[in-house]
């Protein structure tokens, strides 16, 4: 009760939630294409790149302004991929060991510059310890206008842009053989992805960003096989998670809001894995077992099939031993067989007469004849 | 066929990575209304030499040209059938949205696709017999399947010159029959086809018209002329792969 009352009465706490809801739908929407472009990894390395920008954008302005610092962020932030992709293409270190160079070199160097400017006098306890693991408490009203409107932009050209987006992230060659200037589009998109990488570090931090942008969409992704959907889903993932860690964060104190966050989007992450229809693990697991059931059943009834056809009599029936030959066959085995020749029967493919040995029934043959028949086509 | 009947030129093109040459020195004129072959050893360049004519890949020197005209003028006349190894099957789009895509090019900015090209797109998808598959998720299809999606995509597209990457790749022999067919079609309704290759003994059966590749051109020409024994001898002979006809 204490919690309901606390949102609904707290301006702060309205304020701040409104933000992370926002960065979460913003995250979730561009975190899609970021994923179905296999580009999470990128975005990992575009968050812990900003950090040095973030130390960069004080230091040369002196300034505590979120849009400055924001600003370095999102310059770094750029120039990390530009790096990475320039060695990746020019050296013949890999993509995978330059982005992880890249990614520790710019962290490394942001960790080196904090230490640095907390050690400078009159540097007015600048705060920036918050862009590591995030702090939501420090979302002003203002911050979340400028992600509002930033979100606002984003959302409109991703609308705009749909089937662009859509067709250069499935097939670039075949876009670009229809006369789309793929390269205009994909930099346009990348660039979207990490403003919407840079508008969360206030709230999430450099650590952790990658987690909002990847997660609510691997998520959604399990739930659907459309992208339209996915995409609706992994913003509504985003803004729940957004929200929910944001209030547990300001509930319990001391409490960073940033792996919060995180911690929630990973629990749906974790439900959606095991409980998605068709993807997930469990429907998976059954459907294996449901699988092997009726292969077991078909190879029964092929089995009696053969026989039938041997004996040239119908009415011949045989134990199980004979329907399954097999020496090592044990109680349980024999249960199985058992168990699946009376499922055969309730389908009417089997019956077993009084002696507890069992026939193919005529509906049985024809189920068989035509299953090879539609094989051989 | 009349000599100057060409409807593409490929002159002096050179292609390389760093600095190996993969294509090198391609001279090509292609008549109107072929159904043509590019044939050649594993590394000859079949595909790049088809990635470098539609401007995918930049060719360090040469020039194609298309009824006289370059590329991205003739862009719309001009259509493509990747590889379909080359896409992620696991994307999230039904068979109607992969197709729908061969439409893409003439909606233009911001414009979605209507019920005009959705009707486009489920005769296209008739003509490869995959029609009862259109709300299919993409990754539930078969290769052959996969395979017949990017043709119904290209087919939406209405062009007049087809480029296809070895669309038989993974493909049973039923669907190979009916794509055969359907590009005989095309061929009949007076389209030009390019198509990579693989299977030498289906050559004469399936085209009337081929490319020899290594790198350089060997040979190129109708089938029953060019498609000889010596030729090929000549065309695989740095290889070391044994020939089977």
């Amino acid at each position: 009760m204490n919690i309901i009352n606390l949102i609904l009465t707290d301006y702060t706490l309205q304020i701040v939630s409104l933000g992370s809801a926002l960065l979460g739908i913003i995250s979730g929407v561009l975190g899609s294409f970021a994923v179905i472009r296999k580009e999470s990894l990128l975005g990992d390395a575009v968050s812990h790149s900003a950090l040095p920008g973030i130390a960069l954008a004080f230091l040369l302005t002196g300034t505590k302004n979120t849009e400055v610092l924001l600003l370095g962020a999102l310059l770094s932030g750029l120039l990390s991929t530009f790096l990475i992709n320039g060695i990746s293409k020019y050296s013949r270190i890999k993509f995978d060991s330059a982005l992880a160079l890249i990614l520790s070199v710019f962290f490394g160097g942001g960790l080196v510059l904090l230490t640095y400017i907390q050690k400078v006098p009159n540097a007015n306890q600048a705060g920036l310890e918050k862009f590591i693991f995030g702090q939501a408490s420090t979302v002003l009203l203002r911050d979340v206008k400028i992600i509002a409107i930033l979100g606002t932009i984003l959302l409109l050209l991703v609308l705009a842009f749909w089937k662009e987006f859509k067709i250069v992230s499935f097939d670039i060659d075949f876009a670009e053989s229809l006369g789309f200037d793929t390269k205009k589009i994909t930099f346009l998109l990348f660039a979207m992805i990490v403003t919407s990488i840079i508008i969360g570090l206030q709230t999430v931090g450099v650590i952790l960003m990658s987690a909002m942008l990847t997660a609510p969409a691997v998520a959604a992704r399990q739930w659907t096989d459309k992208l339209h959907i996915m995409v609706i889903l992994s913003a509504l993932f985003g803004a729940i998670s957004g929200i929910g860690g944001t209030i547990v964060s300001s509930v319990v104190s001391k409490l960073p809001t940033g792996p919060m966050i995180v911690i929630i989007i990973s629990t749906i992450v974790i439900i959606s894995l095991a409980l998605a229809p068709n993807r997930g693990l469990v429907w998976r697991y059954l459907r294996n077992v449901k699988n092997q059931r009726s292969i077991g059943e078909d190879q029964v009834l092929a089995n009696l099939y053969h026989l039938y056809v041997n004996h040239d009599n119908e009415g011949h029936c045989h134990d199980l031993i004979t329907i399954n030959p097999d020496a090592n066959l044990q109680q349980k085995g024999k249960e199985n067989i058992q168990k699946q020749l009376e499922d055969l029967k309730k389908k009417g493919f089997t019956r077993s007469n009084s002696l507890d040995k069992w026939c193919i029934t005529d509906s049985g043959i024809e189920y068989v004849e035509n299953y090879f028949k539609e094989g051989e086509e | 066929m009349k000599k100057n009947d060409y409807i593409i030129k490929v002159e002096d093109m050179t292609v390389a990575y760093s600095t190996k040459p993969v294509l090198w020195d391609i001279d090509l004129d292609i008549p109107k209304g072929v159904l043509m072959a590019i044939v050649g050893p594993n590394g000859a360049g079949k595909s790049t030499l088809i990635k470098a004519m539609l401007d995918l890949i930049k060719p360090v020197s040469g020039k194609v040209l298309f009824n006289g005209e370059s590329y991205k003028e003739h862009r719309k006349h001009i259509g493509y059938v990747p590889q379909s190894e080359s896409v992620d099957w696991d994307f999230p789009a039904n068979v109607l949205d992969v197709v729908l895509m061969g439409r893409y090019g003439e909606l233009g900015w911001f414009k979605r696709p209507g019920k005009k090209d959705k009707d486009l797109a489920i005769d296209a998808l008739e003509k490869v017999g995959m029609k009862e598959f259109a709300d299919r998720q993409i990754s539930q299809l078969s290769g052959g399947q996969q395979q017949r999606i990017f043709l119904a995509r290209a087919l939406v597209q209405d062009a007049d010159i087809y480029f296809m990457d070895e669309p038989f790749k993974g493909v049973d022999a039923k669907t190979e029959g009916a794509i055969v067919e359907l590009l005989k079609e095309l061929k009949n309704r007076g389209k030009t086809l390019i198509v990579v290759h693989h299977d030498l003994q289906t050559v004469p059966e399936y085209f009337d018209w081929v490319v020899l590749l290594n790198r350089q051109i060997v040979k190129v020409g109708p089938v029953e002329e060019v498609f000889t024994d010596e030729n090929l001898n000549k065309t695989y002979k740095s290889t070391g792969q044994i020939l089977k006809r």
